[in-house]
């Protein structure tokens, strides 16, 4: 009470403005329907306009019709809304045996009366027009399914095949205009589908028509690898997101994907996880990376970037955590087999079910495919670590510039969910520029090169970069042992940099100079050496 | 088959007592008449009173006729304005007025 007398008398005085504005604006945009569809929801900022209805069209095989009734059983299923399916395409049983894939039962949601599917068979071949006509029987039949079960989610697919039945366009275009008019004093929420035109976003410009929301289905091969697309071409009283946002139709249906909408807020770990290999971890700063950052492993070929990988996928599962390996080369049997050489024993964490591998050929489906396969295993296994050997490879599947993008939400996507993710990158010929390219959104970039001299290749480590930590500026010899990896100090000669059998050959005669001549810096010497 | 063994079963759909829906059947029972005499059936439904029938005979126009017998089915929508259009439709061999 005083309080708020209090307030009272301020607001007098000062003219504090009221709170109210915020609530008000909230009870003012419009009443949005989930769809219950993976992300679509997201991208529409809540769902589908309610009771209002919303044009869904594309190109042949685009899937409006899968995501008109997965909309539909969502609704039913989930939100306690029931729906009513008009096809004019195919008949109710087909569709139903066509979407007992996605694991829809549809016929028991008709038994349930949770739905109504309604077929509009519109035979040419059978009708003959004379005079005036309305489409009320059209009208009478949704009417009588909507009322029947209580409908709240409608969908008519497509309904432009009426134009292909009925000759008068006249009487067709002023009834379609009725019926989306009635539609919405129905109070239902509806999906109109539509087959995309020629420059129109439907055959028959159903656009006209249905003006509160658009969205565009587009399914596109680019270098023979299919990728869906879905864009809101309009939204109105609603803000949306206007990118074409990729999406996947999979066993359980549609998922699309909001990544790219890269908000840069996510939480930020201090906590220090090993990298596997203890001379590394002494390179960052004594502790290793930070965990939930992002890591870059990139190098020519042979020089040990998996088995960095698996050292830190070990060290992730020593720490009791999870780990997820994507091979994208190997397979899971080959990299134990391999890691087995250099004293690394996999296999058991793998039955103890802390490190799961996924291996797969690239080229087995786009990248987004990959990109939504990624997030699908993330959810279900939920790992604290994700390696990915190597990224390279999916070049095979798509543009530089698309495996970018997609690396870029798949870091995203990691950091928001606080997962140390790490990648190597192959950089010889054509995929060059991979590892700068993607360096730049990585939290730290390691290079591992080989030096050839002397009829030798030998490796050589270095931290090219590391965000927010001390860490060395020094190159490494990075060797493989039967024992794992390990780091020591290059040997700086004379002659310069001195690695492999030059390097042991100097130290030998170092340490034969120095028992002669300079006892003392025996000690230092030996330090320098390999274990 | 004679003409005259044929018996004609014609539905007609409407919804409620629309000009159109007057108009339709008015032409029809005038095209019976002076055609099939004696030889046809006229039933009306309402969809109005009965929406459920229409999913049966795959109605979405209103009037809309449909010959059920003899078969196959055909169907005329509109008001049946232009006779000859009808008897076409419905494979009617008109009776030529004298």
């Amino acid at each position: 009470m005083s309080i708020n007398f209090f307030r009272n008398f301020i607001k007098i005085i000062f003219i504090i403005p009221p709170n109210e504005p915020a609530s008000t604006k909230q009870m003012k945009s419009i009443a949005k329907t989930k769809t219950g569809i993976d992300g679509l929801d997201e991208i529409t900022d809540g769902g589908l306009p309610a009771g209002r209805p919303t044009l869904v069209c594309g190109g042949p095989g685009c899937g409006k019709t899968l995501l008109a009734i997965e909309f539909i059983v969502k609704g039913a299923t989930l939100y306690n809304e029931p729906g009513v399916f008009m096809t004019f395409e195919e008949k109710a049983e087909e569709l139903t045996q066509n979407v007992a894939s996605l694991g829809f039962d549809l016929d028991k949601l008709v038994k349930n009366k949770r739905l109504r599917l309604d077929y509009v068979q519109i035979a040419r071949t059978e009708i003959d027009e004379t005079g005036e006509y309305d489409l009320d029987g059209l009208f009478i039949r949704l009417e009588h399914a909507i009322d029947s079960i209580g409908a709240k989610r409608v969908v008519l697919d497509t309904i432009e095949n009426l134009f292909a039945g009925l000759t008068n366009q006249g009487i067709l275009r002023a009834e379609l205009r009725r019926l989306f008019q009635w539609l919405k004093t129905k109070g239902v929420t509806a999906i109109i589908t539509g087959e995309k035109g020629d420059g129109t976003l439907t055959r028959h410009g159903l656009e006209e028509y249905v003006s509160d929301c658009v969205i565009l289905l587009d399914h596109r091969i680019i270098n023979q690898v299919s990728t869906r697309r879905m864009r809101i071409v309009k939204y109105r009283g609603s803000i949306h997101g206007t990118n074409e946002y990729p999406f996947l139709i999979d066993e359980e249906g549609i998922t699309v994907f909001p990544v790219t909408s890269l908000k840069l807020d996510k939480d930020v770990s201090t906590k220090r996880i090993s990298t596997g290999i203890s001379a590394l971890d002494k390179m960052f700063d004594g502790k290793g990376f930070f965990k939930g950052s992002s890591i870059l492993v990139s190098g020519t070929s042979g020089t040990g970037k998996t088995s960095i990988a698996a050292h830190f996928a070990d060290a992730t599962c020593k720490r009791k955590e999870k780990c997820l390996f994507i091979a994208l080369e190997e397979s899971p049997k080959q990299i134990i087999r391999n890691m087995r050489s250099i004293g690394l024993d996999l296999d058991r964490h793998v039955q103890s079910g802390l490190l799961e591998f996924q291996s797969f050929r690239p080229g087995l489906q786009g990248l987004e495919m990959h990109l939504a396969s990624l997030y699908k295993m993330v959810r279900k296994f939920k790992p604290q670590s994700v390696v990915v050997d190597p990224i390279t490879n999916l070049v095979a599947v798509g543009l530089l510039r698309e495996v970018n993008a997609m690396l870029l939400r798949l870091i995203d996507f990691m950091q928001s969910e606080g997962i140390t993710l790490m990648l190597t990158a192959l950089n010889s010929g054509s995929t060059e520029h991979i590892d700068e390219n993607v360096s730049s959104l990585v939290d730290a970039w390691i290079l591992v090169r080989d030096l050839e001299a002397d009829g030798e290749r030998n490796r050589a480590i270095y931290i090219m970069k590391s965000r927010g930590m001390q860490h060395s500026n020094e190159v490494r010899e990075f060797l493989i042992t039967s024992k794992g990896l390990d780091l020591i100090e290059v040997y700086r000669g004379p002659s310069g940099v001195l690695v492999g059998s030059a390097r042991k050959a100097k130290m030998r005669e170092d340490i034969a100079f120095a028992k002669n001549n300079q006892p003392k810096h025996l000690n230092k010497l030996a330090k320098k050496s390999p274990k | 088959m004679s003409r005259e063994e044929k018996k004609w079963e014609l539905r007609l759909y409407v919804a409620g007592n629309t000009p159109k829906s007057v108009t339709a059947l008015t032409n029809l029972k005038k095209y019976c008449e002076t055609h099939l005499k004696g030889l046809y059936r006229i039933e009306v439904i309402d969809l109005l009173t009965q929406p459920q029938l229409a999913e049966g005979d795959q109605i979405f126009a209103i009037p809309t006729l449909v010959r059920k017998v003899p078969e196959p089915i055909r169907k005329i929508i509109g008001d049946l304005s232009n006779e000859e259009k009808v008897l076409v439709g419905l494979d009617i061999r008109p009776v030529k007025q004298e």
